[in-house]
């Protein structure tokens, strides 16, 4: 594996920046920039580069979609959220309509942000494409059909002219796909979900997303320490605070930061990459909650570093 | 991890000293039991004394949470008070600070609920000598 490439980073639903959120920003820009004076475009791009996150650019709005890019010739996907239709566009823009290409796509589960790309997912229209969906659902491909049913949506699912096959994946078994081992793990999530685990080439990425967990069982614990184990990076649901996972939205299915830096450290994880985020969430809100946890690894660390980082659409992570 | 009390009127105080990680959190919600039975006989308060706790984990924060459902579908409170500076973070970051009263002394948080536990907390501290 080279890289991790987000196309969608939002949980439960795609969000857009508002008109008072971009002026915002530009508010901030200019009273930051109040004195200097920029006789080159490069000399505003560093400016812009000193700009808080928030400031500067935005998280981004579309749901789970992760491209996992291995080296080889064929493409690796987490999730069929409304970042797939992005994504597909990009891999026409690459190849063109008339260059067959392979897509292995991984589903954490069939709820609505995790699928509504697939109907918008312009190689999906093109024969001679080939897209394996793999899954631990028994349900996987009639979710995914029926969201194209009629009245739901005017294009129904055999209109999708590409080799679409469906391939079951046994939880806690090592499968191999795509040069890479892939290994599926239970998780706690309203009709369950699924986290993935690949390794290739010495390098593990983990993608555990729409996963509650409920602290009271120290083996459950230990086991995500186990699936976890030593990865390089782990793409974690952190939509909600602690406090809110474990009171008014406790058994909504989703964690915390403050979880996902505890599961890292105990698993020896190199790089913790909140995901999910929570669509009532503002640019500065989701900044608020990396530099939260930063500082919650930083005073609780007794081994090694975690890198922290929050996935936002566009972002890529060298492996 | 250990788990001392004292009451003082209405008010349970609670005193676990030590790490609560997740392996911990089951003995202080096993300590914790007949505490909360006897707070929420009494509708009483339950003020945790955290200046022995090192580090508390989401395991922990989550014995506290259900602590306050059970004593609030009842009609009994809880407070925590003395926290360390780590812990603190703790709880700001984990957000406990805005669903938990927290305090910066165990007498500041009895003050709070009941003049008579208050005389009683008074009562038993020692006296200053010259």
């Amino acid at each position: 594996m080279k890289r991790i490439r987000f196309w969608g980073t939002r949980g439960s639903l795609p969000v857009a920046l508002t008109a008072s959120a971009v002026r915002k920003k530009i508010v901030m820009a200019l009273r930051g920039a109040s004195g200097k004076t920029f006789a080159t475009d490069a000399d505003a791009e560093r400016y812009v580069e000193g700009l808080a996150f928030a400031d500067a650019g935005t998280y981004g709005g579309h749901t789970s979609c992760v491209e996992l890019e291995t080296g080889g010739p064929e493409y690796v996907i987490c999730d069929l959220g409304s970042g797939l239709r992005p994504f597909g566009n990009a891999a026409l823009a690459r190849h063109g309509p008339a260059s067959p290409q392979t897509y292995h796509i991984f589903v954490s589960h069939v709820h609505w942000d995790h699928i509504m790309g697939l109907p918008f997912f312009a190689p999906a229209y093109i024969p001679g494409n080939r897209i394996f969906i793999y899954g631990s659902h028994s349900w996987l491909e009639s979710a995914l059909r029926r969201q194209q049913d009629a009245p739901s949506f005017p294009v129904d699912f055999s209109f999708l002219k590409a080799d679409i096959q469906f391939q079951y994946l046994e939880p806690d078994q090592r499968h191999t796909v795509a040069g890479l081992s892939v290994t599926t793990m239970l998780q706690r999530h309203a009709g369950d979900s699924y986290g993935y685990r690949f390794e290739a080439n010495g390098r593990s990425v983990i993608y555990t997303t729409d996963s509650e967990h409920k602290l009271d069982d120290p083996m459950e614990t230990e086991s995500y320490a186990a699936f976890f184990r030593g990865a390089d990076v782990v793409i974690f649901d952190a939509m909600y605070s602690l406090a809110d996972a474990v009171s008014v939205r406790a058994d909504w299915g989703h964690s915390s930061n403050v979880v996902g830096v505890e599961l890292c450290q105990l698993a020896g994880a190199k790089h913790l990459c909140l995901f999910h985020h929570e669509p009532s969430h503002s640019d500065q809100a989701i900044d608020a909650v990396l530099a939260d946890t930063r500082r919650l690894e930083e005073i609780t660390r007794t081994g090694q570093p975690l890198a922290i980082s929050a996935a936002y659409d566009g972002m890529e992570i060298e492996l | 991890m250990e788990t001392s009390s004292r009451q003082f009127a209405d008010v349970i105080v609670a005193v676990p000293v030590g790490r609560v990680d997740h392996h911990s959190a089951a003995a202080l919600e096993t300590a914790l039991a007949p505490l909360i039975r006897t707070a929420r006989t009494d509708k009483g308060v339950l003020v945790f004394d955290f200046a022995g706790i090192d580090y508390i984990s989401s395991a922990g924060l989550r014995v506290l949470m259900v602590t306050a459902k059970e004593l609030r579908a009842a009609g009994a409170r809880i407070a925590v008070a003395n926290l360390k500076p780590v812990v603190a973070e703790i709880f700001a970051i984990s957000r406990f600070d805005r669903v938990l009263g927290v305090f910066p002394s165990v007498r500041l948080a009895i003050e709070q609920f009941s003049p008579a536990a208050l005389a009683a907390f008074d009562a038993a501290q020692p006296t200053a000598t010259q």
